[in-house]
């Protein structure tokens, strides 16, 4: 089962990344082979989150970072595909859940999904910059509401749980070994699928919308739909996400998609940078080593354990106030200033960036 | 508004038609028909008026954040955190002092201090820098409630009114008709109308002192056009660090208000903060008679929706901002542009 889905890593990494930085070398074999050295709770519970909030927070880099819009939706959207799953696949709850196989539930969900984030998206991008942060975020905490109002649909508060991943090829997907390569897998496929669109064809029209709207529209692009499009692969993208993360705490309900998770993820991306699809990854990992150990941090150090939401927030505070750029662009301002000339003050003219 | 009647001929007839179709509603007995339909009278009027004074409580809360945004255009997502120390300020005060009417002028001052201190600090040094003044509010305001949290505990409050205003009043409509032919009158509490007065009454304090006064016309040539306005001499870091205040002010109100009609507890914040947002996408950025629309609209749909479908009571405010959204994206009252 191992060797199934790490080929198939393998794969993906070979076709995408021929002869690229070996950055990605180091980082695709420590990844592909952390699982044999670390227990199973570091693989399901630190790796398979961080993977998964990756997943969303990038969806959130590519609508922030290229699209030049930043959408608080995107855990409304991931959490929208978690209740589609339970929905109309098995769950607990049998009054509402239809039992459906999993071959018609996931493309359905994601489907859904999509169509969800394209509707989301057609109203945002009807305003600009800040308005657009308001929106999406007034969006999520309806769909919030919404959800624990709804008895009916949303199974109101308590929302569903035993939501479990189909036992695919005899495979237990919620075992450490095989979740950790699952989210890895759907990890480096996204990472790889928004590194390929930041180049393709749409990826650069979308960039030329962010820099300059009123251009790309006199050129003959279609703002409004390069806008919408970017919405619906976001959607697409935190869908997956928003799946795996239901699968992994195998429930969800209202508190999955609440404010302060919305919240998170933007915090999760901005701290990693907008820039670059590798940053939500970083920002997720610390996220989540932050959520795991800060409690025992705080009670190690003689502090009350319940003040951790304070360190995150002052954490994100000092970051976001020195850098706008995240860990990534305190990286590149680091490599500039060894870059620099100490008695010049200039660069040498060898700057990689 | 004769302009308005003479343009939109149609829409001025269905207002009219509205207004008198609510009116009717209020004030007429109603056919046993229409109480078999919509149920009792009663509890129309609640609604209406809850909604109403609701109205007036977004209105407090959304005039300050709509007023910062416009004229500045800085984007405080620390407003609801604002709004909520305000409430444990006049919690506090009135619960010390004993007098509750002293609880609105200490939560204004200090609540007044805090916004003189961001905009000093926070918002001076990321002029025009949206994204950034966003992410450095939200990491503020996740500071700020947990240690408003971790200073006043996670229970609820409720800054009760003093004897004078509590207890309800009778007003002059008419909810039923007894058998004996008796009118039964619908009662009301006394500090919720007083306070929708006093809401009403800051409210064209606001619109007057912004269009006839000096200081007014200086803060609308600034949302205008804050270069020239500058260029003019205004001493405009001065104006912004007033307004500031005085928005940040108002959502310190606006808790104690909140605290006396419902209750002062962690996560009051993001829902006011959320509310205003809602009623300036809805009312318009920057104009004070848009906030005021939208904040009844958003009280009242909240207000109806809970009554009448309470499991769809939050999709029908979102219906509202979604229309508007569709057909008028700068809101109901908002700027062209």
């Amino acid at each position: 089962m191992i060797d199934l889905s790490s080929s198939s890593v393998d794969h993906a990494k070979a076709s995408w990344l021929d002869g690229v930085s070996p950055a990605y070398w180091v980082l695709g074999v420590i990844l592909l082979v952390i699982p044999a050295f670390v227990s199973p709770f570091v693989m399901f519970q630190l790796m398979g989150w961080t993977f998964i909030l990756g997943i969303i927070a990038l969806s959130l880099m590519f609508l922030g970072g290229y699209g030049g819009m930043v959408s608080m939706a995107q855990m409304a959207f991931a959490g929208f595909a978690g209740y589609m799953v339970a929905i109309f696949g098995t769950s607990a709850v049998v009054t509402i859940s239809q039992g459906w196989p999993w071959w018609i539930v996931i493309p359905l969900a994601l489907f859904l999904t999509m169509l969800f984030s394209t509707a989301v998206g057609w109203l945002a991008v009807r305003t600009e910059g800040i308005y657009t942060i308001m929106i999406t975020l007034a969006i999520a905490a309806a769909f919030f509401y919404f959800t624990r109002q709804n008895y009916d649909l949303f199974n109101g508060f308590q929302g569903f749980n035993s939501v479990l991943p189909p036992k695919l090829f005899g495979v237990d997907w919620r075992g450490p070994f095989a979740f950790y390569y699952l989210t890895l897998f759907f990890a480096v496929g996204c990472y790889g699928l928004v590194l390929y669109i930041s180049r393709a064809p749409f990826g650069l029209a979308l960039q030329g919308v962010r820099d300059n709207p009123r251009r790309m529209a006199a050129l003959g692009y279609n703002v409004t739909a390069h806008r919408v499009a970017a919405y619906s692969f976001a959607g697409l993208m935190a869908g997956v996400g928003g799946i795996l993360l239901t699968w992994q705490s195998s429930q969800i309900s209202p508190g999955t998609v609440g404010i302060s998770p919305a919240i998170d993820i933007l915090i999760i991306a901005v701290i990693g940078g907008l820039r670059h699809p590798i940053g939500p990854f970083i920002g997720a990992f610390i996220y989540v080593i932050l959520k795991t150990f800060a409690v025992d941090i705080l009670v190690s150090l003689g502090l009350a354990g319940e003040r951790f939401q304070l360190v995150i927030g002052i954490g994100f505070l000092v970051i976001v106030f020195f850098s706008p750029d995240g860990i990534l662009g305190l990286w590149d301002k680091l490599k500039a200033s060894r870059n620099r000339d100490p008695l010049t003050g200039k660069d040498r003219g060898d700057n990689p960036l | 508004m004769r302009r308005f009647a003479n343009s939109h001929p149609v829409w001025t007839g269905i207002i009219a038609l509205a207004t008198v179709i609510l009116l009717w509603l209020i004030f007429a007995l109603w056919p046993p028909g229409l109480v078999d339909v919509i149920g009792k009278k009663k509890v129309f009027l609640a609604a209406l008026f809850n909604g109403i004074t609701l109205g007036g409580l977004y209105f407090l809360v959304a005039s300050g954040f709509t007023l910062i945004f416009g004229l500045m255009r800085n984007v405080n997502m620390a407003h609801g955190t604002l709004y909520l120390l305000g409430g444990y300020v006049g919690f506090h005060t009135a619960n010390i002092t004993g007098y509750w009417l002293l609880a609105f002028p200490v939560a204004f001052v200090v609540v007044g201090v805090c916004g003189v201190l961001l905009q000093v600090l926070v918002f001076r040094r990321m002029e025009g820098e949206d994204l950034r003044q966003t992410l450095v509010t939200i990491g503020l305001s996740i500071v700020f409630a947990d240690l408003m949290l971790w200073g006043f505990g996670g229970d609820f409050f409720n800054i009760s009114p003093p004897p004078w205003l509590s207890g309800p009043i009778e007003t002059f409509i008419v909810t039923a008709e007894k058998r004996s032919g008796d009118l039964v009158y619908m009662k009301y509490p006394m500090v919720r109308i007083v306070i929708f007065f006093a809401a009403v009454v800051l409210g064209i304090a606001m619109w007057l002192a912004l269009n006839k006064t000096r200081v007014g016309m200086m803060i609308r040539a600034g949302v205008d056009d804050r270069d020239m306005l500058q260029a003019t001499g205004a001493r405009i870091q001065i104006v912004f660090i007033g307004v500031f205040a005085f928005g940040a002010g108002l959502a310190g109100i606006a808790g104690v208000v909140g605290g006396t009609f419902q209750s002062v507890a962690p996560g009051e914040d993001i829902r006011f903060l959320l509310a205003s947002l809602v009623v300036v996408i809805v009312g318009g950025m920057g104009s004070i008679p848009g906030a005021a629309l939208g904040a009844l609209l958003i009280g009242l749909a909240e207000q109806f929706g809970s009554v009448y479908f309470p499991t769809y009571a939050v999709v029908l405010t979102f219906l509202i901002m979604v229309v508007v959204l569709a057909f008028r994206p700068q809101g109901l009252m908002g700027m062209e542009g």
